[in-house]
């Protein structure tokens, strides 16, 4: 666990970058160490990064156009031959436009390639709801072997691209447009964000909020309201790794708290709240809140008033807390 | 309705005012994609002013054309052109792209009258005019669809199974357009994904092909005319366009792809519009 002392100061006053530069520069790095990393994009290559691993290696990257379907295929083939292939491009259209290729000729086969989607969730703002992705983790989790991952900020990013590159199989991680708050230094990313194990930021009695992605952060923010407004102890788990998920550490704090909180910029149906509940439900059944866009789509906005209006928020994550509590104590 | 006829004066008239507005509403919602925007307004002023039959006091009538923007992010054009038809009050372009807007970033039918798409993920407009021209035919309905492509978007496979079925089904009552502005948002079009020789492709599918100067309103209407008189093949048309088109720093810039300059820059740009 990384201490609250240690975590203490970012709530004050964050340090911000984004995922998307963290990912690109990461590749960069990556393709001095690793001779097989290529690189796959579809027009949306200067926007989320990769163009960075494009300057540097233009012998190891390929633009397909805007033509996701043969983005993801594309690169399927290049592992197939041996190379370890990264493909992007916004969540909404890759997996959006191509969960067919992603299950048939990238996840049944267990292809060494790894789709990273940038821009999901509502944090993509103005662009408005045909650009915000929510439904990417429920997709790409309901298929066999795919593995599933969401960093919570541009460090774990950089550190989860590393752990994708370096293991064997199908991976989807999706990541946000929106610069964000810094949580991990490199040194706590390396030594805690581990893949298939969650990573405990904050202990807790009396609630355990799960979150991944941007509500990390939140998630951060509502236990320390929850400790200082209502003398709650609340654990927070940073949930990158939503498949395989880490049932035995889920059931543990579910049994510690009795109170369970997911927290994710997704719909609340299948994505990481769908993965808490199924696990709990069959374990240790536990009242549970999930705070999530409720079944809808978002719109256009600023990240902030999104946020806000979709109640994915540190303020919302801690009235489920106090309403979960409520309710248990009925 | 018919809408009454313009000289061709003044649909130029129209075009300067529709890229001020354009270009003020982008300001103002501080994102979006100008150069896309501002390269096909002659063609949308076209169609929404001489070429198709509708009507803005009621958007939902069953016999009228309707026009599908598949490129959506263009919506500022749509926005514009529809606005000044009546389809909603001209202020509303103020608050694109802003929580609780009917104008959203990408068109969205159930929120925008006129709006015919819910677009934004390029590909896939012209399938869905395939499905409401079909639907056309089965009715005995003589309305007609109109379909506006970016270039880039001709790299998506859907296109070509759209365009082999338009031509499967003889579909004369759809008229596609493509905004031949050589860019996308990578870079130029020719350099990131060749789509040339454009016209042979289409016309490999059985389409009936006319290229056109998307600035020459004498051509672009002909052009428009003659794929109403074509009988058993739909009609594209090719118009030949310059991304950014009337604002000279943004004229085949990709960089104005999806950059919005700011509001004092805009005024002082509004001003030299020709
Ligand atoms: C399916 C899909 N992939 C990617 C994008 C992101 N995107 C938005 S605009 C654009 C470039 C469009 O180029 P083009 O079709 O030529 O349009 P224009 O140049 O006329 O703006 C891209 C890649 C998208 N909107 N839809």
């Amino acid at each position: 666990m990384l201490s609250v002392d240690e975590m203490g100061h970012i709530l004050e006053k964050p340090k911000m970058s984004s995922m998307r530069d963290a990912y690109g520069e990461t590749l960069a790095r990556l393709g001095e160490e690793i001779k097989e990393l290529v690189v796959v994009g579809a027009d949306t290559t200067g926007s989320i990064k990769t163009s960075i691993f494009g300057e540097k290696f233009p012998e190891r990257f390929f633009n397909v156009g805007i033509a996701e379907q043969n983005l993801v295929s594309v690169a399927a083939g290049l592992a197939m031959a041996g190379k370890v292939a990264f493909a992007s491009t916004y969540a909404v259209f890759a997996p959006g436009k191509c969960v067919d290729q992603m299950r048939n000729a990238i996840a049944y086969p267990e292809v060494n390639m790894k789709l990273v989607a940038s821009h999901a969730g509502i944090s993509v703002g103005p662009d408005g709801a045909s650009h915000q992705e929510l439904e990417d983790l429920a997709t790409m989790r309901a298929i066999p072997n795919m593995k599933v991952v969401v960093p919570s900020d541009p460090t774990s990013t950089a550190r989860l691209v590393e752990i994708l590159a370096r293991t064997r199989g199908p991976f989807y991680m999706r990541i946000a447009r929106p610069n964000c708050p810094i949580i991990y230094t490199p040194e706590q990313a390396t030594k805690n964000i581990n893949l298939g194990k969650v990573t405990v930021l904050r202990e807790g009695s009396d609630a355990s909020i799960l979150a991944c992605g941007l509500l990390v952060y939140e998630a951060l923010l509502a236990a320390k309201k929850l400790a200082s407004e209502d003398s709650l102890s609340v654990a927070v788990y940073d949930m990158h790794t939503i498949k395989p998920l880490d049932a035995d550490a889920v059931v543990k704090t579910a049994k510690a708290t009795g109170a369970v909180v997911t927290a994710e910029e997704h719909n609340i149906m299948g994505g990481l709240g769908g993965a808490v509940a199924e696990v709990l439900s069959e374990r240790y059944p536990v009242m549970m809140r999930r705070v999530g866009t409720m079944d809808t789509f978002g719109e256009s906005g600023e990240q902030a008033e999104l946020m806000v209006k979709y109640g994915l928020t540190a303020n919302n994550i801690a009235n489920r807390v106090l309403e979960l509590r409520g309710a248990n104590q009925r | 309705m018919i809408q009454s006829k313009k000289s061709i004066d003044e649909l130029k008239e129209i075009s300067k005012n529709t890229r001020r507005l354009i270009l003020e509403t982008l300001a103002e919602a501080k994102s979006g994609h100008p150069g896309g925007s501002l390269s096909a307004v002659e063609l949308l002023v076209a169609l929404y002013y001489v070429v198709m039959r509708h009507d803005p006091k009621n958007p939902q009538w069953l016999g009228r054309d309707r026009f599908i923007l598949s490129k959506g992010h263009a919506a500022p054009l749509l926005y514009s052109v529809l606005a000044q038809q009546g389809y909603f009050p001209i202020d509303q372009l103020k608050t694109l792209r802003k929580i609780n807007s009917m104008l959203q970033g990408h068109p969205d039918t159930k929120k925008t009258p006129g709006v015919e798409m819910c677009a934004g993920s390029e590909g896939v407009g012209l399938s869905v005019a395939i499905g409401e021209a079909l639907a056309g035919k089965m009715d005995k309905k003589d309305y007609r669809l109109y379909v506006m492509m970016g270039d880039g978007e001709m790299e998506e496979g859907q296109i070509w199974e759209a365009a082999m079925c338009a031509s499967k089904y003889r579909l004369d009552n759809i008229t596609a357009i493509v905004d031949r502005n050589g860019i996308q948002q990578d870079g130029l079009t020719e350099q990131i994904m060749p789509i040339e020789p454009l016209s042979a492709k289409w016309k490999a599918f059985n389409w009936n092909v006319i290229e056109v100067d998307g600035y020459d309103f004498e051509q672009i209407l002909r052009a428009f005319e003659k794929a109403k008189q074509i009988r058993n093949k739909p009609t594209v048309i090719i118009a030949h366009t310059t991304k950014g088109k009337g604002v000279e720093f943004m004229e085949w810039s990709p960089e104005y792809h999806g950059k919005v300059p700011d509001k004092k820059t805009v005024e002082s740009i509004v001003k030299q519009l020709k």
